[in-house]
């Protein structure tokens, strides 16, 4: 921790440049409202699930903002703000929770693949992106996203394992948020910690406050510059916690505390880091408002795009399983194709309704 | 389908290679054509593979391009997507058939959908090489025909080759595709040997006639090929006529070649070693049916593994699909001087 959840600088150690934290702190507003924008959208049948990630936005925007522009970035369905954060339009981010297809954005436009709902199963993926990179020679960095309840998958345990054997550039960030939808922690390991796991693969492994961004950028682009530096990869624990429910369809209420979530809305991570800015002089009312106003624009361009209806093209159905489609499934679009001709038929007034 | 890139050799010395030595040379060619294929898996480094298929590759080509990975076939197959996401072709082997299920969700979940579920913008052109199916006196855990499971998912293409040219013709196509292939090797035809020179070779996707027949139409792949060839013999010294079709590639499945052979003889019966029910043989007996009704004398009969575990190596025989089994299924299509 650096900064306490008053915003008081600790003793242990120093801080990243202000710049960093103003840029940190405007990414982590721009989230919040993301978060909320997106909940709501839920609220009014426009999005069909929203896993929100509010109360770990200084984890969300750390991972984007710790990456160059070569790396790439393995995300979880939770972690839609830190797609955002690393600069995916916030619409085509969310396509799959809206449910017009299953991936909305090109993953090679930002190095961003795309958000993976199996728990743990892109790790794997991570260390093998990773791996290409480093066989031709490229300085490529991959950070791989996972929650707690990820940790006790198979996968989880294979892509530390990989990476460390093949010395993959890899940060692995475990967003600890002490629950897998209702299942706390103590369900999960018996391990002292999270970042424990990392010796078993001869992975280090450190933990950090979740929601002190100036510590996750200081650890994190410390465990960046490692894995880029060829010394492997690198696996931090964050601690943190979701101030929502698991999805609007979870009722939190039935496995967490008032007193628990209270004391975590004391550590919230944009009050502290605001706190400690406004202490420094680094951020005024006028800064504030500005970094408000690109939130707000924000929220306004996902609410735009979400409200506007998209008509899915039912032919998309066949042209992507495959690069070129099997002879039985150019059949089975030519009887979708018949079937909605005549549907379109029926829909429209017969020539003798329409005469009368 | 497509153009393979089978030598048309007309000018090379023909050549016999065993099914293992195809495959080898078909990796050993895509390796020395394509900087961006890579063999991985456990085993097929400094040992060239439990079969020998891999081998001297790690020799000729480095460690950075034929390498042996822990013990971990989820891990083998995700760190594969990793790999093909950032521009490589990678090769993977699963020691056994049954050794693969470990990795079957990354199969089902990631290699078959990431085209799809990024609308093409990603492609994984990977091979997944599965040694495959029994008669060899595995023992349990070693012989899974599960092929069943693959074809089931939409995103796959299944190959399954049954002589050693088609096995390298076919693996060098399955490595140049840019969909994800899962290349079906059958253990007990690793060393049956075949000659390599026969010019040009059908590509993923077409089934062949092996056999020229008139009264009967067996449709094998894979293991169950020679079988049915080999029943075709022994019909023939009873004056039976028989048709032997290899259809190489479960998917895509060639509904306009099947059709074609069986509409030409009015009979047929799938071999397969695989359990019958609800296998690939039921989708080949189920589409036979719809689409050549008209053409047919007799139901179409399928002669199959039985539904029961793969048995041990001293009672294996009773679950392949034997000659006899074969030509009695032959003798049940209601034959007019019967």
């Amino acid at each position: 921790m650096l900064l306490d959840p008053d915003g008081r600088p600790t003793a242990a150690g120093a801080l990243p440049p202000v710049e960093d934290l103003v840029r940190g702190y405007a990414g982590m507003v721009v989230a919040r409202r993301f978060n909320e924008q997106a909940s709501a959208l839920v609220r009014q049948g426009r999005l069909a699930v929203y896993p929100s990630s509010s109360g770990q936005e200084a984890c969300q925007v750390a991972a984007a903002h710790v990456l160059a522009d070569g790396d790439w970035i393995f995300p979880t369905y939770r972690d839609t703000a830190a797609v955002v954060a690393r600069g995916v339009d916030p619409v085509e981010t969310l396509v799959l929770l809206k449910g017009d297809w299953h991936s909305g954005y090109d993953p090679y436009d930002r190095h961003v693949a795309p958000l993976t709902t199996p728990l743990a199963t892109q790790l794997p993926h991570a260390a093998g992106v990773a791996h290409a990179a480093r066989l031709r020679g490229e300085p490529t960095v991959v950070l791989a996203l996972c929650g707690d309840g990820a940790t006790s998958e198979g996968d989880f345990h294979e892509a530390l394992n990989f990476a460390a054997v093949f010395r993959a550039p890899v940060v692995f960030l475990v967003q600890n948020n002490r629950y897998a939808i209702s299942v706390p922690l103590s369900r999960q390991t018996a391990a002292p910690s999270l970042a424990h796991k990392g010796v078993g693969y001869g992975v280090p492994g450190e933990q950090v406050d979740g929601n002190d961004l100036a510590a996750l950028l200081t650890v994190l682009s410390g465990a960046v510059a490692r894995a880029r530096a060829g010394e492997g990869p690198q696996l931090v624990e964050a601690h943190t916690y979701r101030m929502q429910a698991h999805t609007n369809a979870d009722d939190a209420t039935r496995y967490r505390s008032d007193e628990e979530v209270a004391a975590w809305v004391a550590r919230d991570p944009l009050v502290r880091l605001e706190a400690y800015l406004r202490a420094e002089g680094a951020l005024d009312d006028a800064r504030a408002a500005t970094i408000a106003a690109d939130a707000e624009d924000v929220a306004r361009r996902t609410r735009d795009g979400i409200n506007e209806d998209v008509e899915p093209d039912p032919e998309d159905l066949f042209r992507h399983v495959y690069s070129r489609p099997t002879p039985q499934l150019v059949e089975q679009l030519a009887m979708v194709r018949d079937e909605l001709a005549r549907d379109a038929l029926a829909a429209a007034p017969t020539r003798q309704e329409a005469g009368r | 389908m497509t153009a393979t890139t089978a030598p048309t050799a007309a000018t090379v010395a023909p050549e016999t290679l065993s099914t293992a030595q195809a495959i080898n040379r078909a990796l050993r060619d895509a390796l020395a054509e394509d900087p961006t294929v890579l063999v991985l898996g456990e085993d097929v480094g400094a040992l060239g593979g439990v079969f020998r298929v891999t081998d001297g590759l790690t020799a000729e080509f480095g460690e950075d391009r034929c390498f042996d990975t822990p013990l971990a076939e989820a891990g083998i197959a995700g760190f594969a997507v990793g790999l093909a996401m950032n521009g490589m072709r990678p090769v993977i082997e699963m020691q056994f058939d049954a050794f693969a299920y470990p990795a079957f969700e990354q199969i089902v979940s990631h290699i078959a959908k990431m085209r799809n579920r990024t609308r093409g913008r990603v492609e994984l052109p990977l091979v997944i090489r599965v040694p495959y199916a029994g008669g060899i006196g595995g023992v349990e855990h070693h012989c899974d025909s599960s092929e069943a499971y693959y074809a089931h998912t939409p995103g796959l293409h299944v190959v399954a080759p049954s002589t050693p040219a088609d096995a390298y013709a076919l693996l060098r196509e399955a490595i140049a595709s840019p969909d994800p292939v899962v290349f079906l090797e059958p253990k007990k035809l690793y060393w049956a040997k075949g000659e390599m020179d026969r010019g040009p070779v059908p590509g993923i996707g077409t089934a062949v006639v092996r056999r020229q027949g008139t009264d009967a139409t067996l449709i094998a792949y894979g293991p169950s090929v020679p079988v049915a060839l080999e029943a075709a013999e022994v019909a023939a010294r009873d004056g039976r006529s028989l048709q032997v079709v290899d259809l190489r590639s479960l998917v895509p499945y060639d509904d306009a070649g099947v059709c074609a052979a069986v509409e030409s003889t009015g009979r047929a019966v799938v071999v397969a070693e695989a359990s019958g029910f609800a296998g690939f043989a039921a989708e080949v007996a189920a589409r036979v049916g719809e689409r050549c009704f008209h053409s047919l004398a007799a139901p179409v009969r399928r002669v199959t593994g039985l539904d029961i575990p793969y048995p041990p190596p001293k009672l294996e025989h009773l679950q392949l699909p034997s000659v006899d089994r074969i030509l009695d299924a032959v003798d049940d299509l209601q034959w007019e001087d019967a």
